[in-house]
């Protein structure tokens, strides 16, 4: 094991390229890399999948054994399938806090800055990497449990099909869902810098709140709970506008989440430009 | 090179780093020596950007770390050893920190073998050893072939095998031309291996000089003799300008008077000599005594009022 030979006297010195500079693609080949070499990332994702699916699958099961009073016209297939969302966020939010406090809670992260000092670079090199992985596994998860729910709804004569309105959106919108929810986590974690606390503020804001909405006088609720981001979120994965009237329509309720996620991960970023690693 | 000007960094209402402005020049080894907590570690972290000068700056190249496209091409670091993620092999690790930088995937089979990490390339590196992890944080230094390496405490903890191993690394990289900037709390560590000293203390600089120039500015020439008639020669040596303490079984030891003129001395009076050997301090000694005043934290000795000099220990206990 003893080596002190460094390199062949003719070695050709490994020479930088002549020209640029270590930038954004070299740093999402990186992150690429340090997403797909981590088991934690595989069985997390295995668990979105299983958990979504299960719950949707059970969700519709349960409908479909007991359909007495069911109006098709009133009900949304779609969106009982797709009702292991309400978990998947909580799991995929677990990730996306990961992501960025392993590198803190391992000491990676002065690895990572002394080979690449300029922040933003890393910071949205990770963060779109993991959107992007969140997003294709939402997209599984989604188009999984839409499937295999109303194959289980079609026993009820239930079931509703991609081509009916606002199905094929609220499909896809389960995976943007998803994506937006890991992402709020992921700016969360750069503010917090530490796993549990990451993830117990990304559960809170996303779960207890929106229970904790709930509890107010319903002259209050109606103005607050809507800008709650899960449940403002969870429009854009129904067919119908779901929680009352009042509530923000598909596209204008995912746009809440989507702020929510912007302002988490822009602090987290100003504050990961200017800390000390 | 590495420029640091007036480098200043405060945590709090600690000064962890106090106005440093030093080079460390390329291609020899700069020995980087203070007891712990003496701003080591800040002073590495300030170069690499992972902490924000307070005040003054430090350039790599000319420039601000930041700055430099390519940074591992510059300066290869091995900071904390247990920076990594313990789940990923050292493979992707490498791989990862690779390209970020560009650098080609083959480099990482290099490096690997260069370290001898191959056979465990695959394997978590949160079940390594202290060594392996060590060799593989310097694997990670060497992957950009930078002209500037910098390890901090690189020996800490290991076994001599490693040691050895780590000794003879650094001349081999210092013999193929590059800089190396390496700290350490032990003095004896860099007196084999250092070609240049900058000493700290309390976040300053105190010394920033050759080893051959630092042993002989700091240690003090002291002269052993053993005769029959001590008390004789120590009269004969005060009068001469040296002074003498008094040990057991007729021995003396001079200071101030090199070890020639005792002997002439000696040799003038008719005294017989039984022995006559100059001893140098060593250099801890002389680098625990530079940097007495500045130990963060001084150990007394219980029972005794004021420590003497005698009695301050280093912090880690470092003996001399």
């Amino acid at each position: 094991m003893t080596t002190t030979q460094i390199a062949p006297a003719a070695r050709q010195r490994l020479l930088p390229p002549e020209a640029g500079r270590a930038g954004f693609v070299d740093a999402l080949r990186s992150e690429f890399t340090k997403i797909r070499s981590t088991r934690s990332t595989y069985w997390t994702l295995l668990a979105l999948i299983v958990v979504c699916i299960g719950i949707g699958a059970l969700a519709c099961a349960g409908t479909a054994s007991h359909p007495q009073g069911i109006s098709a016209a009133g009900f949304d297939a779609t969106q009982q399938s797709l009702a292991g969302l309400y978990v998947g966020q909580l799991v995929i939010a677990a990730l996306g806090a990961l992501t960025i406090t392993s590198e803190y809670s391992t000491g990676m992260i002065r690895t990572s800055l002394a080979v690449q000092p300029r922040r933003g670079v890393v910071f949205a090199a990770k963060g779109v990497v993991f959107a992007v992985v969140t997003l294709i596994t939402g997209l599984v998860t989604s188009f999984g449990s839409f499937f295999v729910g109303q194959a289980i709804l079609s026993g009820a004569h239930l079931s509703a099909t991609l081509g009916q309105p606002n199905v094929l959106r609220a499909v896809i919108g389960g995976a943007l869902f998803l994506t937006a929810c890991g992402m709020l986590a992921y700016g969360l974690g750069a503010v917090l810098r530490h796993t549990a606390a990451a993830i117990s503020a990304a559960i809170g804001l996303l779960f207890v709140v929106t229970v904790l909405v709930q509890f107010l006088p319903h002259s209050w609720q109606d103005s607050v709970d809507k800008w709650m981001p899960a449940l403002a979120g969870s429009q854009v994965w129904a067919t119908k506008v779901t929680g009352g009237a009042h509530q923000f329509p598909a596209w204008g309720g995912f746009a809440v989440l989507a702020g929510w996620a912007a302002a988490a991960i822009i602090v987290g970023l100003v504050l990961f430009r200017t800390r000390d690693a | 090179m590495i420029e640091a000007r007036g480098l200043t960094k405060r945590f709090g209402d600690k000064l962890a780093v106090d106005q440093l402005s030093f080079t460390v020049e390329p291609g020899r080894i700069t020995g980087f020596l203070g007891p712990n907590g003496a701003g080591k570690t800040t002073t590495m972290r300030l170069i690499l950007g992972l902490d924000r000068p307070t005040r003054g700056s430090v350039t790599v190249h000319g420039k601000e770390f930041s700055r430099l496209a390519y940074p591992m091409h510059e300066i290869g670091a091995l900071l904390d050893a247990k920076a990594v993620h313990g789940g990923r092999s050292a493979y992707n690790h490498l791989l990862c920190l690779a390209q970020a930088n560009g650098i080609p995937r083959a480099r990482v089979g290099e490096v690997l073998e260069l370290v001898g990490l191959t056979d465990v390339a695959g394997k978590r590196s949160r079940g390594f050893s202290l060594g392996m992890g060590q060799r593989l944080g310097i694997a990670a230094a060497l992957l950009g072939d930078p002209a500037i390496l910098m390890f901090d405490e690189p020996v800490n903890g290991l076994d001599p095998e490693g040691i050895l191993w780590i000794r003879n690394l650094m001349k081999a990289l210092a013999a193929e031309g590059r800089t190396i900037f390496v700290s350490s709390h032990l003095m004896s560590e860099m007196e084999n291996t250092a070609d240049h000293l900058l000493v700290i203390g309390r976040g300053r600089l105190i010394a920033d000089c050759s080893v051959a120039e630092f042993i002989e500015r700091n240690s003090v020439q002291s002269v052993r003799v053993r005769t029959p008639k001590p008390e004789l020669l120590a009269d004969l040596i005060a009068a001469a300008g040296g002074t003498t303490v008094a040990g057991a079984g007729g021995v003396l030891v001079a200071q101030g008077l090199p070890v020639d003129r005792i002997g002439d001395l000696a040799f003038e009076n008719a005294i017989r000599l039984h022995e006559l050997a100059p001893a140098q301090a060593s250099l801890e000694e002389a680098f625990m005594e530079l940097t007495a005043d500045s130990v963060e934290f001084q150990a007394h000795t219980p029972g005794s009022g004021t420590a003497s000099r005698t009695d301050r220990m280093h912090p880690t206990g470092v003996a001399s």
